[in-house]
């Protein structure tokens, strides 16, 4: 799985940090998420697509192979 | 529950968008149908009140799916079809053609529909703002750099007139409650709220409601003031709420109390199910009744629906949140904001427009709002979700007064 995150597109709300705590976390200033890790271990998955699913600003994509 | 093998979704915006899309993820292979009445396919609400507007983003940008992912769903799409009624027994919703589309499974996602004035939409240059048409009409309408009159200080007036502001344009916005989105966050939250329009430049006239609509050649020129004012105005917003779309409904036998009347599961009658902005259910974190009119509800009931409706049969519990977007102001907020609530700021300070505060309801942490303060809000979530005793965010200072204030009915 590779994630990427359109940081323009987020709109801060921490859904994906709730959902993945290792994979995305926020800025201090302004709460756009950061991504941590663009190629989770497969143990991760599962919160990854969470976290997209649940992002208001449509702000993640996954490619899955 | 047998598992159904023919779904059918009434509402084509997130929350039935989501269904559909979660329904697969979860292996459902039966036949989907979603249906939507605006001819777009779907897309996402929140910019078009913001960069939609100014024009800062073009609207493909706003689009849920593209349309390859859409035919990947292996859904029969309808949209810009209306469905105008529910036969329950018969099992079939009913179409605008005349034709109507069998079920065993229903998902009603038809969300609201914007209020609007007596006397005031046949005026060129009076807007409503729910739709990706009505945003780019308004878009347009604004580029002609008007002066502009915004009437409701909800979550949309407020963004509306954020948004004139950043054109650069002469706004002025319009309440009959004494401050903007006091309905939302209590009075004196809503007094900052009303401060940072007055502070980017936007006229408020807040205590005051419209009494009549001025008009040239068809044209709006003005409103004339409950206070007896006139105010010149060729472009008018009217964000003064909005009602679920259950017109359609009407005969359906289902309850329709301010929205779909549902259960704790969300579920409205044995194989219907509401989801998003038009659901009524009982949430049993809160031990109340809520609908509500926030896009990340939307997301998650919407998933909450397509798992019931494959067998979970859970209660949908969530902790609700919420934002909105004003000039350098990102205010976000969990949980839920009674009219009695006491406060408590948890960091930062109201002044310097940085902060957390807590909303207390009966001895418990019901809400927490931040300004400009992502993360820590985020932590303070937890507050809400552990449903935490009010005494026990102690040693943090508690407003004087602490009474968040009434909520004015509507809007």
């Amino acid at each position: 799985m590779h994630v990427t995150l359109d940081q323009d597109r987020c709109v801060a709300s921490g859904q994906c940090v709730l959902a993945a705590p290792e994979v995305f976390d926020q800025r201090d200033d302004d709460g756009v998420a950061v991504l941590l890790d663009d190629l989770p271990s497969s143990g991760l998955h599962g919160e990854v697509r969470r976290a997209a699913a649940v992002c208001p600003g449509l702000a993640i994509a996954l490619a899955e192979s | 529950m047998s598992t159904p093998g023919n779904v059918v979704i009434v509402g084509a915006s997130v929350a039935g968008l989501t269904t559909a899309v979660t329904l697969r993820s979860l292996g459902y292979g039966g036949r989907l149908t979603l249906i939507g009445d605006e001819p777009h396919t779907p897309y996402n609400r929140p910019p078009l009140s913001k960069q939609i507007l100014t024009g800062t983003w073009e609207h493909d940008r706003i689009k849920l799916r593209t349309d390859e992912e859409l035919d990947a769903l292996d859904a029969e799409l309808l949209f810009g079809r209306s469905a105008t009624g529910l036969d329950t027994v018969r099992e079939r919703v009913l179409l605008d053609g005349g034709d109507s589309v069998p079920y065993d499974s229903l998902v009603i996602a038809t969300g609201v529909t914007p209020r609007s004035l007596p006397d005031a939409h046949h005026l060129a240059g009076v807007h409503l703002l729910r739709t990706l048409d009505d945003a780019l009409a308004l878009r347009a309408d604004l580029q002609r750099r008007p002066t502009v009159a915004v009437v409701g200080a909800g979550f949309l007036g407020a963004e509306a007139a954020a948004a004139a502001r950043r054109m650069g344009l002469d706004v002025t916005m319009i309440d009959p409650r004494p401050v903007p989105m006091r309905r939302q966050f209590g009075d004196r939250i809503a007094g900052l709220v009303g401060q940072l329009h007055r502070d980017n430049g936007v006229s408020m006239r807040c205590g005051t409601g419209v009494t009549r609509f001025l008009s040239a050649g068809g044209h709006v020129t003005g409103l004339e003031l409950t206070d007896g004012a006139v105010l010149d105005a060729d472009l008018v917003v009217v964000a003064i709420g909005a009602d679920p779309s259950v017109g359609w409904l009407t005969e359906s036998g289902l309850g329709l109390n301010n929205g779909v009347e549902c259960d704790a599961a969300c579920r409205a009658a044995p194989g219907v199910y509401a989801a998003g902005d038009v659901a009524s259910w009982y949430n049993e974190h809160f031990g109340a009744r809520m609908r509500l009119e926030h896009r990340l509800n939307a997301t998650e009931q919407a998933q909450a629906v397509a798992r019931n409706l494959l067998g979970d049969d859970l209660p949908f519990a969530p902790v609700p949140y919420f934002w909105t977007a004003q000039y350098d102001a990102h205010i976000q907020a969990y949980g839920v904001f009674p009219a009695d609530a006491e406060l408590a700021v948890l960091h930062g300070e109201l002044d310097n427009r940085h902060f957390v505060v807590a909303y207390g309801h009966r001895g418990r942490v019901v809400g927490v709002l931040g300004w400009n303060s992502p993360r820590e809000v985020l932590k303070l979530r937890q507050l809400v979700a552990d449903k935490a005793a009010w005494s026990s965010i102690e040693g943090s200072a508690p407003l004087v007064g602490a009474l968040v204030g009434a909520f004015g009915p509507g809007g």
